[in-house]
């Protein structure tokens, strides 16, 4: 008789705890940025830089494009989108990462001295984030821009607030190589 | 004739008084008559018959001595006044000596003498209060720990850990989230009475899977008919905090018995030589509690175990990329270190396990007894990563884990045999939480497990035992989980896998993958006693085990490790032949004992690094789930010498090889050689005064894979070609500990002693090559310890 009531109880237990779960969907993914959009203007002559990733973490390889090339001894107003094209409608994160200001910069490495870029924008503590920013080309020639999107770096280290990334350290949330021409 | 006279009178008066009597029934506890209980009554003595009824006549008028005495029961002494005829009816409760026996001859009946068993007992665990199971488990030799920081920490036995080494808490089977290496076991260290390893056919109980071993927890046990308590107070000066653990244990003559025991811990972050490890501090509150009832011929029992830990992860192991990666391990210095805190920030996880157990057994008759037992777990498991908006509060990974076990078992023991047969059933049931906003690394899943099992214990003569067992395992795990399509293509799953997939989600497919595994599993060894205290235990057993969930389906990024893990829907089983052999030499005042062993398995899973994937974040080094065939080798040695009535010495030493038989190459993440020495010195004159030094040296490990890689990271604008050095081993270390204990005895039967205790006594500097955070920051500096242990 204990027996049975034992074994009543477990399978008792057993239905109650055993709540099967429906499939919900897929995760929206948000911690994903699929996008970087890099738009250099200068007048009417807009030039964007775009590397997509539409599979996120996945296999595939972001495409990178580059719509043309870049004048010499030029300004261009530089500004960076990034997008989440996983989630529909996409998510714009450009502004999250303004608001959020303090705990992010943008790094800008341009090879073979084609340009100079500086800073156009600044956070709540004034050091700068670099989702605006200018960029004065040299002389012709072909390189990358790398732009390095750091989480949490330390903006009051030596060179940082210039744009060295050398000692920001914090974590990378997007880092992307442009092949970047500068021609007459 | 007044002799006579007198004579008359006095033998009348004899007569007359003689006609008192001394009658009664004796029973034990559970008020069941028993048989052949002496009873001494002046100068007369007898026994009780079958009904427990005893009867001395012919007594005078006067006062006797009365004693009632009963093997392994308390005996009675009174003195007794007999006026009239008297009854005397009593019952007797078992010595407090006999239940010990008790408990010896049901250890033995539950885990086996052929087993190759090393054990630690609750004095060494309270020396472990504060810190993890993991920590307190190092103390046998043979096992080392692989750790996440400083609180992360689970036991590799052999070379082997995870699922390869089961922990059994209670008879149960512990079953939380213990895939990959940052999960720890959920067990308090402190509601341990006894923690043990098990090698040989008595882990066949619980499971055909132990390839490396079995973590065998026994709980605290209830043997008195008192009351005790007992608060351990510990702090320490790394990490600044400490932790309180009180427990109560109640017995009663009724078969009664229960016990509490809670502790809580606090710490804040720990410190490295040169810096504070920023985010690893660490919080625990966790309670358990049982209650027994014990009969002659059944008992039953009940009890709940909640586990609850919050624990930093060290913030400077938080990568984003490859290049975050190649420069943490070139610039050998954490790239956050903050001013000392408690706070607890992401990345973190918080754990909570609750494990509720109920337990009946039924003695049949002299030689056999059968047990019930239903335990039903729930972990659930939140890892909180650091988000890109740090207003978000919901964790990245939020797993659900509900399991429930049924198990029965049948023991029958008559003169040189034994038995022991039982069949479990167990269902789990994992939900992954989709809101968390990131892909989950578990999926969700069904897994129905199907167990029997049979040992066999037989006893040649004094000196010779055998012991053999089988066991069969069903298991049937039903996932659902969504893969990118990119992914299933990329693996090839298309090809292989096409009837799993249920549902078109545009870039996803969902699909419900099910997998059958059939396992065999089995042992035989023997304990052979010579001469000249030798002994010689030997098993030779046959384990298999299942490759686990996220061996299948891994899939993404995992943040802390910074590396993209993917499983393999292919994995076969593990199939792992293991010869253990134990020789023990015991002098009168020198123990030696040496465990050498080889292990053959067939499809090892492991982590292999294969190459990159680029994202938007960069470059990752991905590492696949891969099988192959290792080979492991090794011996364990410890020994002790009692040098004189104050000064012992106690040492032990293990070595292992692990090699991958198909690439004639090293197996990753194997322990280095380590030894340990301490030497003691106690005075029990001296309040019972105890020195202890204790030095431990770790080896560089010489026999590893190189799994470096090359990339490219920007310097100065260019992508620069550099390898990524993840293999090299960290170098040879030599650590030094103190320790001291003094008692002070404060009321009666009242004790309190105090232990001092400095750990990393010269502030060495090292890093632990099982440590998976070795990449990002030292080990934790010099801890001074001070403890207090209250028994009342």
């Amino acid at each position: 008789m204990k027996h049975l009531k034992l074994t009543s109880f477990a399978l008792l237990a057993f239905t109650l705890f055993s709540c099967s779960n429906d499939d919900s969907g897929p995760v929206n993914e948000e911690e994903v940025i699929t996008t970087i959009r890099v738009t250099l203007t200068n007048g009417g002559n807009t030039i964007t830089l775009q590397s997509q990733d539409l599979d996120g973490d996945g296999p595939n390889a972001p495409v990178v494009t580059v719509s043309g090339n870049l004048d010499t001894s030029t300004t261009y107003l530089g500004s960076v989108e990034f997008l989440n094209e996983l989630e529909n409608p996409a998510e714009d994160i450009t502004a999250e990462v303004e608001e959020e200001g303090v705990d992010h910069q943008l790094f800008f490495d341009l090879t073979n001295s084609l340009g100079t870029i500086t800073y156009d924008d600044v956070d709540d503590n004034g050091n700068p984030i670099g989702l605006e920013f200018n960029l004065v080309t040299g002389s012709s020639g072909s390189g990358t821009l790398t732009v390095t999107l750091r989480h949490e770096p330390n903006k009051e280290a030596s060179g940082v607030s210039d744009g060295d990334i050398t000692n920001a350290g914090g974590s990378t949330d997007a880092e992307v190589s442009f092949p970047i021409t500068v021609s007459l | 004739m007044q002799r006579l006279l007198l004579c008359v009178f006095l033998l009348s008066h004899i007569i007359v008084s003689a006609q008192y009597s001394l009658k009664g029934t004796i029973t034990n506890e559970n008020n069941v008559p028993i048989n052949d209980v002496h009873i001494h009554l002046g100068n007369k003595i007898t026994t009780t018959n079958s009904e427990g009824k005893y009867s001395i006549e012919n007594l005078i008028e006067g006062n006797y001595k009365l004693y009632i005495s009963y093997i392994g029961y308390e005996s009675i002494s009174k003195t007794i006044l007999i006026t009239e005829n008297t009854e005397f009816s009593i019952q007797l409760f078992p010595s407090v000596t006999n239940l010990e026996s008790v408990v010896v001859s049901e250890r033995i009946m539950k885990n086996s003498t052929i087993d190759n068993e090393q054990k630690i007992n609750s004095e060494t665990i309270e020396n472990y209060s504060n810190v993890t199971l993991g920590d307190a488990l190092k103390e046998i030799s043979g096992v080392s720990t692989l750790k996440s920081g400083t609180t992360i920490v689970k036991p590799v036995v052999n070379g082997l850990h995870s699922f390869r080494v089961p922990v059994i808490s209670d008879n149960v089977r512990l079953e939380d989230q213990q895939w990959g290496v940052e999960h720890a076991p959920n067990f308090d260290v402190n509601a341990a009475n006894s923690l043990s390893v098990l090698k040989g056919a008595s882990t066949l109980q619980y499971g055909g899977n132990a390839i490396g071993g079995i973590v065998v927890i026994e709980p605290i046990s209830l043997k008195k008919d008192t009351i005790i308590g007992k608060t351990i107070i510990t702090g320490a000066s790394n990490g600044r905090g400490g932790s309180i653990s009180s427990s109560l244990t109640k017995g009663t003559r009724k078969g009664w018995a229960w016990n509490i025991v809670g502790t809580a811990k606090y710490f804040g972050d720990r410190e490295a030589q040169n810096y504070v490890l920023s985010n690893t501090g660490n919080r625990e509150q966790n309670f358990s509690g049982n209650l027994k009832y014990v009969q002659d011929n059944y008992s039953i029992s009940g009890s709940y175990n909640f586990y609850n830990a919050q624990m930093g992860i060290l913030k400077a192991s938080h990568i984003g990329n490859v290049t975050d990666l190649y420069n943490a391990i070139t610039n050998q210095e954490p790239y956050i270190v903050e001013p000392f805190s408690y706070n607890i920030n992401r990345p973190k996880q918080e754990v909570q396990h609750h494990l509720a157990k109920l337990f009946y057994e039924q003695k049949l008759n002299d030689f056999s007894k059968i047990d019930f037992q239903y335990a039903f777990q729930f972990n659930n498991r939140k890892e909180f990563d650091v988000r890109r908006n740090s207003e978000d509060e919901r964790p990245a990974l939020d797993l659900n884990l509900a399991s429930h076990n049924f198990q029965t078992n049948y023991k029958y023991s008559k003169e040189s045999w034994k038995f022991t047969n039982g069949i479990n059933f167990g269902y789990q049931n994992n939900v992954a939480n989709p809101n968390t906003g990131v892909r989950p690394l578990i999926p969700n899943f069904d897994k129905f497990d199907f167990g029997i099992y049979s040992i066999t214990n037989y006893k040649i003569d004094n000196s010779l035992k055998i012991e053999g067992g089988i066991r069969y395992d069903f298991s049937r795990i039903m996932a659902s989980k969504y893969y990118l399509k990119s992914r299933w293509d990329e693996r090839g799953y298309d090809e292989d896998f096409s009837q799993f997939i249920v549902e078109d989600y545009g870039t996803q497919w969902l699909t419900k993958p099910t997998f059958d595994y059939h396992n065999f599993a089995g042992s035989i060894g023997f304990n052979k006693q010579f001469h000249h205290e030798i002994n010689w235990l030997f098993s030779i057993g046959l384990a298999t085990r299942n490759p686990n969930v996220s061996e299948l389906f891994s899939d993404g990024l995992h943040h802390a490790i910074g590396q993209i893990e993917l499983g393999d829907l292919r994995l076969q089983q593990e199939k792992a032949l293991k010869i253990n052999s134990t020789i023990r030499k015991e002098w009168k005042k020198v123990t030696l004992e040496a465990n050498p062993f080889i292990s053959r398995i067939a499809d090892f899973i492991y982590l292999q690094p294969t190459g990159f994937e680029t994202t938007i974040r960069g470059a990752f080094p991905v590492w696949e789930y891969n099988q192959t065939d290792a080979l492991l080798t090794g011996i364990d040695v410890s020994g002790s010498w009692i040098i004189n009535k104050h000064f012992s010495y106690s040492g032990n030493l293990a070595y292992i090889i692990g090699r991958d038989i198909k690439t004639d190459d090293y197996l990753i993440d194997m322990p280095p050689f380590n030894t340990t020495h301490s030497i003691q010195y106690k005075n029990e004159k001296w309040n019972n005064l105890l020195l202890g030094l204790k030095s431990e040296t770790v080896l560089k490990q010489t026999n590893y894979p190189n799994f470096n890689f090359e990339t490219n990271i920007v310097v100065d604008g260019n992508l620069t070609p550099v390898t990524v050095d993840i293999s090299s081993p960290t170098k040879t270390y030599s650590l030094l500990h103190f320790q001291a204990e003094y008692q002070f005895s404060i009321f009666k039967n009242k004790t309190l002693a105090t232990a001092f205790s400095v750990q990393n006594l010269l502030n060495t500097n090292y890093r632990d090559y099982l440590n998976r955070q070795r990449f990002y920051a030292e080990e934790m500096g010099r801890n001074f310890q001070i403890q207090l242990k209250f028994n009342y």
